[in-house]
């Protein structure tokens, strides 16, 4: 199963939900930059099946003839979060235009990257950050420690890390979301099992899952 | 040294003449001839997969594009500051492991030498607990005086000199347990002060495994991408090394990935080549 990092606490459940419904089979989970894990999909990872922070990723996999007719399942909306002091005293998206305010962003073409720009395009400002970092889970690591004073995150990146860090509310006009599809993989040799789960994630239980974690329907 | 060849059939004059050329044999063994032959192999086939797969016609526009040269320079100066570091305040830790006696001697090299062993995410983590925003020094240093050291150029320093300095101490501290201290003490009964004796003997004394292990130390802080991607993060221009700018070309535009590590490579060849003939003469392995 390789998943996008900001998929990492709601998958792990439904994987483990997964594993009780049906006994004897294991779920182990590769979490990463939905960027990077379509780069090791092509490359011929072992991989059963793939869900995408953005239908980019799952499209050039489709291309590669690595899966077919994937389905959407979640969709998310970007945060600002910012260390539980706010050192910084962020109160809007704006803020991070401000030179004085160090930010984290994810890399340009990672879905969580490329999500921030377009909020930041809507917003109509132009943010300097003093890292790119490989994927999401990242950025939030840098704000739980406090080394930068804001990073542009998804709402259930915020979610998840619960005190570590505050989330500042991006408003509904300028932010921008990311559609994840989710696909079993062509080479997988465990097809019953891995278009199982899909179904499962699409199910409403597990779509419950998802939406207790802070993610919209598709 | 072992010579490896066989003792009859030479003459005196045969068998000075190899020991002179470091002992290097014309009969190898055949159950050590296959072995190396895999190692050589598993080294150079890598290698030749990347000569082999680089975009030789596109070469030029390919690194144009690309964060190519700013990476490459940021790599080359923070490698050789790095290096010029661990010199200045390694070498004088290696005299201290190697000549002096306390207790404790045998806990402070290991210590010395974790960086080795650790992974260097490690490194980077344990770096931005000491020295990051909140980190136990670093908080003074960024209310005292305004300073925060991650995602600069300095934090990229750093993190290369703790995973890079450690085989310069080791490198040196061997040299300086092997070598002769009998040339010391003839100049310090010909009146020379410790530090001159230090400066003017010792130093010249262990200069090729100096130089030894500060190639190894340069070549280990060019290539370093754990400890820098946590402690420094990665900004092009700033602090987006070579090897971090292969990692994100793989997946964005693979063969940029395989024209950096190209470059990456010739560099490190020259570098290498034109070093070992003057540092790396026989006998002299760290």
């Amino acid at each position: 199963m390789f998943a996008a990092s900001s998929l990492t606490g709601s998958f792990t459940k439904l994987g483990t939900q997964f594993e009780a419904a049906h006994p004897g089979v294991k779920v182990t989970f590769s979490f990463g930059a939905s960027s990077t894990l379509a780069t090791q999909i092509i490359a011929g990872a072992p991989a059963d099946v793939f869900a995408s922070a953005s239908t980019k990723n799952m499209q050039q996999i489709v291309t590669a003839g690595d899966a077919s007719s994937p389905s959407d399942f979640a969709k998310n909306v970007m945060e600002v979060a910012v260390p539980p002091s706010n050192p910084a005293k962020v109160t809007s998206v704006t803020d991070l235009a401000k030179s004085s305010v160090k930010v984290a962003l994810c890399q340009p073409l990672v879905p969580c990257g490329t999500t921030a720009a377009k909020v930041f395009s809507n917003a109509k400002i132009t943010v300097k950050p003093v890292t790119l970092e490989p994927d999401v889970k990242s950025v939030l690591a840098k704000v739980e420690l406090g080394d930068v004073d804001a990073g542009v995150v998804y709402v259930t990146d915020v979610l998840a890390a619960g005190s570590k860090v505050k989330g500042v509310v991006i408003p509904a006009t300028v932010d921008a979301s990311t559609t994840y599809p989710i696909a079993t993989i062509s080479k997988s040799s465990q097809a019953a099992t891995a278009q199982a789960f899909v179904a499962y994630v699409l199910s409403p239980a597990g779509q419950s899952v998802l939406t207790a974690a802070g993610f919209e329907k598709p | 040294m072992i010579t490896l060849a066989r003792s009859s059939g030479l003459t005196a004059r045969e068998r000075a003449r190899r020991a002179a050329r470091g002992g290097a044999s014309r009969s190898v063994p055949a159950p050590l001839l296959a072995p190396a032959l895999v190692a050589v192999a598993f080294l150079v086939l890598p290698l030749a997969g990347l000569i082999i797969r680089a975009p030789w016609g596109r070469l030029g526009s390919v690194l144009s594009g690309s964060d190519a040269t700013q990476a490459l320079q940021l790599s080359l100066w923070t490698a050789s500051a790095a290096t010029v570091i661990s010199l200045i305040i390694g070498v004088p830790l290696a005299w201290v492991l190697a000549r002096g006696s306390f207790p404790g001697q045998r806990l402070l090299r290991a210590l010395v030498t974790l960086p080795l062993v650790l992974p260097p995410v490690v490194g980077g983590v344990a770096l931005l607990l000491a020295f990051g925003r909140t980190g136990f020094l670093g908080q003074y240093l960024d209310s005292w005086f305004g300073l925060t050291i991650p995602f600069t150029p300095v934090a990229v320093v750093m993190a290369e000199t703790f995973v890079a300095m450690p085989f310069l101490i080791i490198t040196v501290e061997g040299a300086l347990r092997s070598a002769d201290q009998g040339f010391e003490e003839a100049a310090a009964t010909l009146g020379a002060t410790r530090m001159t004796v230090f400066r003017r003997v010792t130093v010249p004394l262990i200069a090729p495994s100096l130089g030894a292990g500060a190639i190894l130390c340069w070549a280990r802080a060019l290539g370093e991408f754990g400890a820098t991607i946590t402690f420094a993060g990665s900004f092009p221009g700033r602090t987006e090394t070579m090897p971090i700018a292969v990692y994100y070309a793989l997946e964005n535009d693979p063969d940029a990935a395989i024209a950096l590590s190209l470059v990456l490579l010739l560099v490190s060849v020259v570098v290498l080549v034109s070093l070992r003939d003057r540092w790396v003469r026989g006998g002299s392995a760290p």
